[in-house]
């Protein structure tokens, strides 16, 4: 038994294994810190390499996420409370008049995947939303989504907004119209086309940022 | 007849994008050119993605455009403004891409389609979001139909779309449609039934064997055009030989043409 286990676990998408494993490290005494960024995180990170070249696909992506969610359902109550707040918030969410949620879906699964603290909005946000929430919530970072081109403009909007707003909180930008020109066109701080792109950018914005 | 929305002239598209941004008339051209002969029966046009150049971008599509094929155009566009003067340039009735039960979008379009001679297609969608259930689909298919009834649209002009989504984030996207589809032939006889067909394989490998796969059981349950890529030949010979097997090829004969032509190959 060792750590290498639960990621193994979670990497072949076994759900009752990660929970068994996870188990068995927390009678062992084994830190519960390792036990999720080393174990339960890092497995997350291998899956999503994987999913950028190709190996596995959407599906095999959700199910390791269950995977790992079950693995940390278990772990929680070891862990202190402001562990995932240590790592950086996360708000995330659809910009006004867009309804379409696959794509925020699997970036929101990803980023809690990597142990933040992510803030789901939900779809057609309101640009003062996205302000409020991250000011209520002290965000490191704000992720807004598109999956129209006539909804686009919503990003800008809302980027103009948190920067208006005087906050600290880092944006990004993702979605299938959506390109790294835009982003900078409109001052936001990046980009990602895919779920675990995103994740690696928010972990070098929050770095930058600490 | 099965009814081909030959979707590759978009902008969102990044080869498309960048023969608008350089101007290359002949790309455009030999790619509307080529959907022709594949069997396309509108070419859709989305000038879209150049945000702020929609109109522009528009009319300088539909010249090209018009200049290379004699098919009526799908004018993809949620802009009335842009659809009025893209109506105004049209040779052939055109069909509209697309209207929707949310509100902001319903009540820009309804002003636009009054009086106008054109097909239209009705997207399965409202202010809650995605449908979740064929009940969804099947009752937004019924409100939508019946808005556009009330300003004088013939159900043979409605193209419902009943959104596609994907298999890869939930085992029942598949049957959603298809049993939605089924009703809405069913009960609101004399409609159509559309929609981009490569949603339902985003996020799997190998999608054109999941899309033209797709085509067949949505056929089997009345689905009637399909927004796609007629220069895939796989699923036009896929396509050509669902229409034979649901018995709408009498005698067989497109099939048999299909395949002295050198289309269908097994």
């Amino acid at each position: 038994m060792a750590i290498t286990d639960i990621l193994n676990a979670v990497v072949s998408l076994k759900k009752e294994d990660v929970v068994e494993n996870v188990i068995a490290e927390i009678n062992k005494g084994t830190q519960v810190d390792d036990i999720l960024n080393k174990g339960l995180i890092e497995a997350m990170d291998v899956v999503g390499a994987r999913f950028s070249s190709g190996e596995v696909f959407v599906p095999e992506m959700l199910m390791a996420a269950k995977a790992m969610q079950a693995g940390l359902e278990v772990l929680k109550p070891y862990l202190s409370s402001d562990t995932a707040a240590q790592k950086g918030t996360v708000i995330i969410g659809t910009v006004k008049g867009d309804l379409h949620d696959i794509g925020k879906n699997l970036v929101a699964m990803m980023v809690e995947g990597a142990g933040f603290n992510i803030i789901d909005l939900g779809v057609d946000v309101d640009t003062d939303k996205f302000v409020t929430e991250a000011q209520i919530h002290n965000a490191d970072v704000v992720c807004l989504s598109a999956l129209l081109t006539t909804t686009m403009p919503a990003m800008a909007r809302t980027v103009e907004a948190i920067k208006e707003a005087g906050l600290k909180v880092k944006t990004i930008i993702g979605g299938a119209p959506v390109t790294d020109a835009y982003a900078r066109q409109i001052g936001a701080d990046g980009f990602s086309d895919n779920a675990p792109g995103a994740v690696a950018l928010i972990r070098k914005l929050v770095a930058v940022a600490a | 007849m099965f009814t081909i929305i030959g979707e590759r002239i978009n902008t969102t598209l990044g080869n498309i994008k960048k023969a608008v941004e350089n101007k290359d008339i002949e790309y455009i051209r030999e790619d509307v050119k080529k959907q022709t002969q594949c069997g396309a029966t509108y070419i859709d046009v989305n000038a879209g993605a150049r945000i702020g150049h929609e109109e522009e971008d528009m009319k300088w599509l539909l010249e090209i455009v018009q200049g290379a094929t004699d098919l009526p155009l799908c004018l993809d566009s949620p802009d009335p403004q842009i659809l009025e003067t893209a109506y105004a340039l049209v040779n052939k009735t055109p069909m509209i891409n697309s209207i929707s039960l949310e509100k902001d979008r319903f009540d820009s379009m309804i002003p636009f389609l009054k009086g106008k001679n054109c097909k239209i297609i009705a997207l399965c969608m409202d202010d809650s979001g995605m449908p979740k259930t064929s009940e969804d689909i099947i009752n937004r298919a019924k409100t939508i139909v019946g808005e556009l009834e009330n300003i004088g649209m013939k159900r043979d002009d409605i193209f419902v779309d009943p959104l596609i989504q994907p298999m890869s984030v939930d085992n029942n996207n598949g049957t959603m449609v298809m049993d939605a589809v089924k009703a809405i032939m069913q009960d609101l006889g004399g409609v159509h039934t559309t929609g981009g067909l490569s949603n339902i394989s985003y996020g799997l490998p190998k999608r054109k064997i999941i899309n033209r796969s797709f085509l067949l059981m949505m056929m089997a349950n009345g689905f009637d055009s399909a927004i796609m890529d007629p220069l895939d030949k796989d699923i036009m010979a896929a396509l050509k030989t669902g229409e034979m097997l649901a018995g709408h090829d009498n005698y067989c004969m497109n099939f048999l043409t299909s395949v002295r032509a050198g289309e269908i190959e097994a």
